[in-house]
């Protein structure tokens, strides 16, 4: 396929050091509706911390990647930035102009220089205007073009600009009767016509096909060239993000876990769950395997997200002060019920009376036996739960096991929120690289 | 080796339209023994999803079918719906690619499967049903303790997980998996890959994975078939064909795929053509950078590279059916960029 390889350098279009967008401590909280019940009592039912605490800067001519999976808040914060989600807290700075808090009519001159893409491109598209109705509406709506024939021209321009040729010919047409890359190519156009400075590009080509998605980035990274265009590109997807950004940041539950130059981040990835993500893509590649020593379980729910390091429940070297609680005890009881045969998981299930106390999040977790059973039942159960896995993280958590009394107690050592520590050229969120935490941890584990 | 448990010989499928129909799948063969993972793979719109869906006797009302999907000395294109229907279950199971829809937002977990276990097995004693659905749901990382629960109390992972172990628990010996794993995060997919490895080598399933991430063909298929156009054009061992493809398309797809390993951006100019009309000949040969003049006028004739490694392409030959002057390169017109999927 030589006649369709083109080798793309990488940055073309070297960072100036300009700061574009500074963005400091940027939160967005949703607030949860509840029952009719609560409304009723005026109680509120808690918030969404999508975004929590997020902080970084974006230069001209630089391609920042934000990656994450679902539920991270990827997509939230490439919202916030465009003003579609309003920021609960924080600054965002558009070459020191402070954006957060603006009314619609004062940010819109503001989405001239800041665009955006989104994943899906049927979606984005008016089904009822024709391309170059679609292409032309920014010109309108900010009131550009001042007759149709400079808008045509402005129109067939960007048209021409994204490969499709002739634009005479994709002008007239409506999105039905393009396809998936071509109606991309088509959003694309629309989001530079105004000739913005910093395009967001939420997912451009995860839902196109692994033939066309080499043809829309590398559009993308001819038109940061043409145009001096600087990207926030925000995706699930490790493989296309290596190739065209120059920084990457990693975000779990709505924080920044380790953010830094592509290269290291690829190269000499620091928080663990950087190095699982890296180590869960399948590779076309049939010499390779992925490891077998994935994390268990999946992204948590953000409402009540856990205590501590929010990875602490699926990371392998969480440690005494990652935030260890109840529904981590709970998750391990279920993990061993889940292995064993129907009868013996039966039998160990009637000795344990609620599970449902460990449902809400503290650092100390109480087991009652059911009726008709002792403590010191559920604290056999216990004994064998660490026999089992007596190398899970979990049992670093614990500082103190009551099996006295009428129920059986478990406490475990105070969590550390994470805080960011610089690691060489990468900045991250991990009690693994914080001195602090980690004399904090010896101290727990002497005193047990 | 293992039983061939699945022989299918010179498939076809159409859709009927208002014109012409589409020929979704225009005649595939291939087959799968037990205990074994073909992976089927191609661009969307390639006959592959359709191709799962024949196998399965579930195409939509006025689609047609020819040829011989053989199991068990039956052909499933000539046998009775209703005979068809009845192994659907227990003998043939299906794992769809958007768990979210497939399960009943009204029942709980173990109606799922006292449903699914009674439809089949009308004789099922009910704490027989339980430990067989608990074994097949621990099998799959879900805990026992919620077994009572609704769909909407799961996450994506864990629905799909659901879902596969509801068509495990009948025990088929076909396992049809349309993009498994699509919708879900990359640590997650890799958890369901993990289970799918599990699958083939603890029972003796015979698993078709379709996906259009050779990424998940490499690591978790024994063999792999490619398709484009309604036709398988190369098929053999996945190590064998990821490391020398045969076919022009297969080396493309391959070469577009972007993995952590990607320095150069490639691609594969042009679109899947329209499965009404689709080009004479090599159906490929308009995107083909190899393309002769043979490729345009003479249907491809399968052709065996290695023990099990066959490829329907031209410059494999057979050169004695090669018309004279048919290796000369083919003259085309330039693919505009944006004539693309």
């Amino acid at each position: 396929m030589e006649a369709a390889a083109r080798p793309v350098p990488r940055a073309v279009a070297k960072p100036t050091g300009e700061v574009l967008l500074e963005v400091t401590d940027l939160r967005t909280r949703f607030a949860l509706r509840g029952s009719f019940a609560q409304r009723m009592r005026g109680r509120a039912a808690g918030s969404v911390k999508a975004v929590d605490g997020v902080s970084f800067s974006l230069r001209r001519g630089e391609v920042l990647g934000v990656v994450g999976e679902s539920g991270s808040g990827k997509t939230t914060l490439g919202r916030t930035l465009l003003g579609l989600a309003p920021a609960t807290d924080g600054s965002i700075k558009l070459e020191g102009q402070e954006i957060t808090g603006l009314s619609e009519a004062a940010f819109r001159p503001l989405r001239k220089r800041l665009q955006i893409v989104f994943q899906d491109p049927h979606a984005s598209l008016n089904p009822a205007m024709t391309i170059g109705e679609s292409v032309g509406h920014p010109l309108r709506i900010h009131g550009i073009a001042r007759d149709r024939e400079q808008m045509r021209v402005r129109v067939v321009e960007a048209l021409e600009r994204v490969g499709l040729h002739p634009a005479e010919q994709y002008m007239s047409k409506y999105p039905t009767d393009l396809s998936g890359g071509q109606k991309q190519r088509a959003v694309i156009a629309r989001a530079i016509i105004l000739g913005p400075d910093i395009l967001i590009a939420d997912e451009p080509v995860s839902m196109l096909d692994m033939s066309v998605r080499a043809k829309i980035l590398e559009l993308m990274i001819d038109l940061k060239r043409e145009l001096g265009l600087t990207y926030l590109y925000i995706t699930h997807d490790l493989a296309t993000a290596k190739f065209f950004c120059d920084r990457i940041a990693i975000m779990y539950l709505g924080k920044i876990v380790e953010i830094g130059p592509a290269a290291e981040i690829y190269d000499n990835p620091k928080h663990p769950y950087t190095v699982s993500l890296l180590r869960a893509i399948p590779e076309p590649d049939p010499t390779r395997t992925v490891a077998r020593d994935l994390p268990r379980g999946e992204v948590p729910d953000a409402v009540t997200p856990p205590l501590g390091c929010s990875f602490h429940p699926r990371c392998a070297r969480a440690f005494e002060v990652c935030g260890w609680e109840s529904r981590d005890l709970r998750t391990l009881l279920e993990a061993r019920w889940t292995r064993m045969p129907e009868p013996e998981y039966r039998a160990e299930r009637e000795v344990i009376g609620s599970l449902d106390e460990m449902n809400v999040p503290s650092t100390s977790a109480r087991i009652e036996p059911a009726s008709g059973h002792t403590t010191a039942e559920v604290a056999e159960i216990i004994e064998r739960l660490r026999i089992d896995a007596p190398d899970d993280p979990f049992w670093k958590g614990v500082a103190a096991i009551d099996t006295e009394g009428p129920a059986v107690s478990i406490r475990f050592h105070e969590g550390i929120e994470p805080r960011d520590v610089q690691e060489g050229p990468s900045r991250l969120q991990c009690h693994l690289y914080d001195e602090d935490a980690l004399a904090a941890a010896q101290r727990d584990a002497a005193a047990r | 080796m293992s039983d061939v448990v699945l022989d299918v010989r010179d498939l076809r499928a159409w859709y009927g339209t208002e014109g012409d129909p589409v020929r979704a799948v225009d005649g595939v063969s291939f087959e799968i023994r037990s205990g074994e993972t073909l992976g089927l793979v191609g661009e969307s719109g390639c006959g592959k999803s359709t191709l799962g869906r024949t196998i399965l006797g579930l195409l939509p009302e006025g689609a047609a079918t020819a040829g011989e999907i053989r199991y068990r000395n039956r052909n499933l294109v000539t046998a009775p719906p209703k005979e068809v229907r009845a192994l659907r279950g227990p003998e043939l199971g299906l794992i769809f690619q958007e768990p979210m829809t497939r399960l009943d937002p009204l029942m709980t977990i173990e109606n799922h499967f006292v449903e699914t276990l009674k439809a089949h097995e009308s004789d099922a004693k009910e704490k027989e049903m339980r430990r067989r659905s608990l074994d097949a749901l621990g099998a799959m990382g879900i805990p026992p303790t919620r077994f009572k629960q609704y769909p909407h109390e799961f996450s994506g992972g864990m629905r799909q997980r659901i879902m596969i172990a509801l068509a495990l628990v009948l025990n088929p010996k076909v396992l049809v998996a349309d993009e498994p794993t699509t919708a879900l995060d990359v640590i997650v997919e890799g958890q369901i890959l993990e289970i799918l490895a599990d699958l083939r080598r603890n029972f003796d399933t015979a698993l078709l994975l379709i996906t259009h991430n050779l990424g998940i063909v490499a690591e978790a298929c024994d063999r792999v078939a490619v398709m484009y156009a309604g036709r398988i054009v190369e098929q053999g061992d996945a190590r064998k064909v990821f490391a020398e493809p045969a076919h022009p398309y297969t080396r493309a797809l391959l070469e577009s795929i972007i993995s952590l390993a990607t320095t150069d951006l490639k691609y594969i100019p042009g679109a899947p053509p329209s499965l009404i009309d689709p080009p004479p000949a090599c159906r490929f040969h308009p995107r083909c950078p190899s393309a002769m003049r043979v490729c345009s006028t003479k249907d491809p004739i399968e052709v065996s590279i290695a023990a099990g490694h066959v490829t329907e392409c031209w410059l494999h030959g057979p050169e004695d059916e090669i018309p004279a002057g048919g290796e000369q390169p083919l003259e085309r017109e330039e693919i505009a960029v944006a004539e693309e999927a």
